[in-house]
């Protein structure tokens, strides 16, 4: 099903798109402070363009790059990026996710909690991108 | 046998616009929605935590909890379509 | 009455997509259908919390030093971060939902829903 008969048109416009989409989905992530954005909206943008180079370029290519092995590896890095946020800013004496307790040196409580939000939405990008690639790539498995 | 259909849901969409002429108008500033926790939000997430964007404040901040126990159901539902369809070999091609 | 159509009219538009998407999933016998139904009845959903939270007067809930802290000026930014984890739950039920639905054709060869009960019954 997943490019079953090679078309030149298709495969050349994947391929000159696709490392924009990427770095776009990246910049989408990391201003979500500044404009409407953030860890879900950007991690969706990753994988659409993952599933892209799927859809055009077949199996063979894709496969080496991104194994399917990595989805569900990402999604786990990803949760537990969140939970070790929370679980640092308990061990310091604050309580559960309580950013302005995290060990970073030099910054006032206020900046803290800002770059615990940096952290946090790192961690939903990636864990939604891993997870929304194992789902696709566990539907179009071959037998 | 399909009209029966058609008819009960002309009668649950009957029934759900009637129960909706009590909710509050569209875009009134002062509509339970918008009183009790939610100027307090928009008050307070800049000097809180120097973000502009509100919505990123309160869903990564504010309500963090909320957050993680969704990333979490995004997780289990993953895992839940890798155990139902199976793995891969270590070198599929 | 005129008035109270023109105050709630995003609440109506959402009842109608809501009894579309209840109509597609018992009414229609084929598997695929009813998910497409559920999605409907899922994005109404949405729309209709997120129609909520409209105020006349008000911008994008992001802070403006030109505008000040005045909560009348901001649009309520609560139902938009709720609904966010709705979309990404229908994401998932989605997901899960399309594994099910592989499995049954695999198993029985047919995806309508009146075939699958009389190749149960063999």
């Amino acid at each position: 099903m997943i490019a079953k008969h090679h078309n030149l048109i298709v495969s050349l416009a994947c391929r000159v798109m696709a490392p924009f989409i990427f770095l776009f989905g990246i910049y989408i992530v990391l201003f979500g402070h500044y404009s409407p954005g953030g860890g879900f909206q950007g991690g969706t943008i990753l994988a659409a363009d993952v599933i892209l180079m799927r859809l055009c370029l077949g199996r063979q290519a894709t496969y080496k790059k991104f194994p399917p092995q990595m989805g569900l590896v990402l999604g786990a890095i990803g949760v537990l990026i969140y939970g070790g946020t929370g679980l640092v800013a308990m061990l310091a004496g604050g309580n559960f996710l309580d950013y302005s307790y995290l060990p970073i040196p030099g910054m006032s409580p206020v900046d803290r909690r800002y770059y615990g939000i940096l952290f946090v939405e790192i961690g939903v990008a990636l864990g939604v991108f891993g997870v929304l690639l194992s789902i696709f790539d566990s539907l179009t498995k071959e037998k | 046998m399909k009209w029966l259909g058609i008819i009960f849901i002309c009668l649950f969409a009957a029934f759900l616009i009637y129960a909706e002429t009590d909710m509050p108008s569209y875009g009134d500033p002062s509509s339970p929605g918008s009183t009790h926790v939610s100027p307090e939000y928009i008050e307070r997430s800049y000097e809180d935590t120097h973000t502009p964007n509100m919505v990123t404040a309160v869903l990564a901040d504010y309500r963090g909890y909320d957050t993680f126990g969704e990333t979490t159901v995004i997780f289990t539902a993953g895992l839940i379509c890798y155990l139902l369809l199976g793995g891969w070999k270590r070198d599929d091609s | 009455m005129i008035e109270i159509l023109l105050n709630e009219y995003p609440f109506y538009l959402g009842t109608i997509l809501l009894a579309i998407g209840l109509w597609g999933m018992f009414a229609k016998r084929n598997l695929m259908k009813k998910l497409i139904g559920m999605t409907i009845f899922q994005v109404a959903i949405i729309l209709m919390f997120v129609a909520s939270s409209a105020k006349f007067g008000g911008t994008v809930p992001a802070f403006d030093p030109g505008i000040g802290t005045d909560p009348a000026l901001y649009v309520n930014p609560l139902p938009h971060v709720l609904m966010l984890t709705a979309i990404v739950v229908m994401v998932a039920t989605t997901g899960v939902a399309l594994a099910i639905l592989l499995l049954i054709y695999r198993r029985y060869h047919t995806i309508d829903e009146t075939e699958i009960m009389k190749r149960m019954q063999e």
